[in-house]
């Protein structure tokens, strides 16, 4: 049984005030998420992210299609006990304090009075909102928000997961604990699913990503696969504060950071580099075969779907 | 009453409460005592006749002014500010929200009225320095205040589902007006002809009846209220606002959110 299986989830807005027309958000997606997995949802800013997270969260109604969440029907209410979201940009009852907001939604989510205090302090902890005891959220910072947000979307142990940009609105140690804490709910066994348009913070996390641009699906799979090794290039890295004559009467474009020089050079020259290295006596640091990175191939995705966008009009 | 309804009907309590809601009752005791005090000189006859009226119609006004003000907004401000993204996420029902809102609000209301009424009794035996029988009406002109109040949390909250906090605002307190000459205008619709009279006599039945509501100044008075009345008030009042529920309930449940 997948996790999460969205069955060709469409949403058309109508937009304008007077003369209505169409605007597709969303054509018809397919996407299937094992469970266990943490899946990246990738696009741009407007590509359909939060539409097709809301549609997965029957917050709006879609056009056409539909999905299963745990192999349940996603309309059905009670799935809801067993998954979390956090919205994008959340925002809160700003009349309550941290532990009132999360006693609610503990409430809400069936989790016995008994074990909603303790889970409170747990999940509190785990986003690093400690001494915020008696604080309404409307004295919240909006890094302390986005962790409000996550800690309500764990607060019930689901074992499903919906981050919209978690990382958004926190600091680099913020990024770094939420990026920790998705790692831990992987090993907890369970499915993160988690839409960004920051590439480096997928490629660390991923098992698999989806690439959405104008609200149509323009790749999915790993990000091993996705970031393929460029045919023939090598990275070279060496101790040195500058590029030797010899480096480069061989045509390698070298640059220096700090005490080492690195250059990109086609694995054919590989040996002669070496050689060259030996002989000015200059200590090798590494050689790695150069990969594209996400980002690469993101932007090859969106420019060949301008391209034929643009052919096509 | 199902778990998840009770936890928001208290939530939308104490949300009343963290906004000041309840201060009103200040202006009121204000009211109240600059009254019982200015009418003091006169007879007693005359002193309960004021605090009476003044007292009953203060609470009635309050309190309506009260659940038009919080009604329009709840449902609508929750969609604006996307609280109800957290909300809607969980196992809750839309029909369970939208009951559990009227039943925070009803509440509320009942609360405030509570106190209110602790304060016109307080008024009555400051002037009249005893209770007599025929006091006792006052908790039935209380009792249909009440009743009136549940129809307008259940219209506020109508019109929450699908239009914006300003237009609702203008829609309840059109209908309360309206609603409070439901007799004249039942009336008047009785005296039209043609095409006229079919429009004006389906608004008039279409408009919550108020005017059925208001005993105060025959209790006022002394005059005693039929048994017929309250319970003809009642029904009608639960059945008015369980229709106005339905239609909420109705436009939220295929509300696309924000
Ligand atoms: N309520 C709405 N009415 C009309 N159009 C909408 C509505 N919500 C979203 N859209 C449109 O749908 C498209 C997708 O929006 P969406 O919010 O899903 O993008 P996103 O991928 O989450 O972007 P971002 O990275 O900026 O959050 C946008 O073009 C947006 O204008
Ligand atoms: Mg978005």
């Amino acid at each position: 049984m997948a996790a999460i299986e969205i069955l060709g989830l469409e949403k058309t807005y109508m937009v304008g005030f007077w003369r209505k027309r169409p605007k597709r958000a969303l054509h018809p997606l397919h996407l299937t998420v094992e469970q266990g997995e943490i899946f990246g949802f990738l696009g741009p800013n407007g590509a359909g992210k939060t539409t097709t997270l809301k549609l997965l969260m029957g917050l709006v109604f879609p056009t056409s299609g539909s999905a299963r969440i745990l192999g349940r029907d996603w309309t059905d209410p009670d799935i809801k006990a067993q998954i979390g979201f956090l919205p994008e940009q959340p925002y809160f009852y700003d009349y309550l304090t941290a532990h009132e907001l999360l006693d609610y939604y503990g409430q809400l989510s069936g989790v016995p009075a008994k074990q909603r205090k303790q889970r409170i302090e747990e999940v509190l902890q785990r986003v690093g909102l400690t001494d915020v005891k008696g604080v309404q959220l409307r004295k919240f910072s909006k890094g302390m928000l986005q962790r409000a947000g996550i800690a309500q979307a764990i607060l019930h142990d689901p074992k499903v997961v919906f981050f919209d940009e978690p990382m958004s609105g926190l600091d680099p140690m913020g990024r770094r604990e939420v990026r920790d804490l998705m790692e831990q709910l992987k090993q907890e066994g369970k499915t993160v699913f988690f839409s960004t348009h920051i590439l480096s913070d997928a490629e660390a996390l991923c098992d698999r990503v989806a690439i959405i641009y104008k609200g149509e699906l323009k790749g999915v799979g790993a990000v091993e696969d996705l970031t393929s090794t460029v045919q023939g290039r090598v990275d070279v890295v060496w101790q040195g504060t500058q590029v030797p004559a010899s480096m480069k009467a061989l045509g390698a474009e070298c640059h220096v950071s700090g005490d080492t020089v690195r250059a990109v050079i086609s694995e054919a020259q590989q040996d002669a580099v070496i050689d060259a290295l030996r002989r000015e006596r200059l200590r090798l640091i590494s050689i790695t075969p150069v990969r594209t990175s996400l980002e690469e191939y993101f932007v090859e995705k969106l420019r060949r779907a301008e391209t034929s966008a643009g052919g096509a009009a | 009453m199902n778990a998840r309804i009770a936890y928001i009907a208290s939530n939308t309590f104490r949300e009343a409460v963290r906004d000041r809601v309840l201060y009103n009752l200040i202006a009121f005791a204000l009211l109240l005592s600059g009254a019982a005090i200015f009418v003091g000189q006169i007879s007693i006859e005359i002193e309960k006749l004021v605090v009476i009226n003044l007292g009953l119609t203060a609470v009635s006004l309050f309190g309506v002014v009260i659940a038009i003000f919080i009604g329009i907004g709840l449902v609508s401000k929750e969609i604006e500010r996307r609280t109800l993204y957290t909300v809607l996420s969980r196992p809750v029902r839309r029909w369970e929200f939208i009951i559990g809102k009227f039943f925070g609000l009803a509440g509320t209301l009942v609360v405030n009225t509570f106190f209110m009424a602790i304060g016109v009794f307080g008024a009555l035996l400051y002037v009249a320095h005893k209770f007599t029988r025929p006091d006792a009406l006052i908790l039935v002109a209380l009792y249909f205040i009440v009743l009136q109040f549940l129809i307008i949390c259940a219209l506020a909250l109508l019109f929450s589902s699908f239009s914006s906090p300003l237009l609702s605002a203008v829609f309840a307190f059109s209908l309360f007006v309206i609603g409070s000459f439901a007799e004249d205008l039942r009336g008047f619709a009785g005296m039209a002809h043609g095409l006229t009279r079919w429009l004006a006599t389906g608004a008039a039945y279409l408009v919550p009846n108020f005017s059925a509501f208001n005993v105060i100044s025959s209790i006022a008075h002394e005059q005693p209220v039929a048994g017929q009345l309250i319970l003809h008030n009642t029904v009608y009042a639960l059945f008015y606002a369980a229709m106005a529920l339905s239609g909420a309930v109705l436009i939220f449940e295929h509300r696309n959110l924000k």
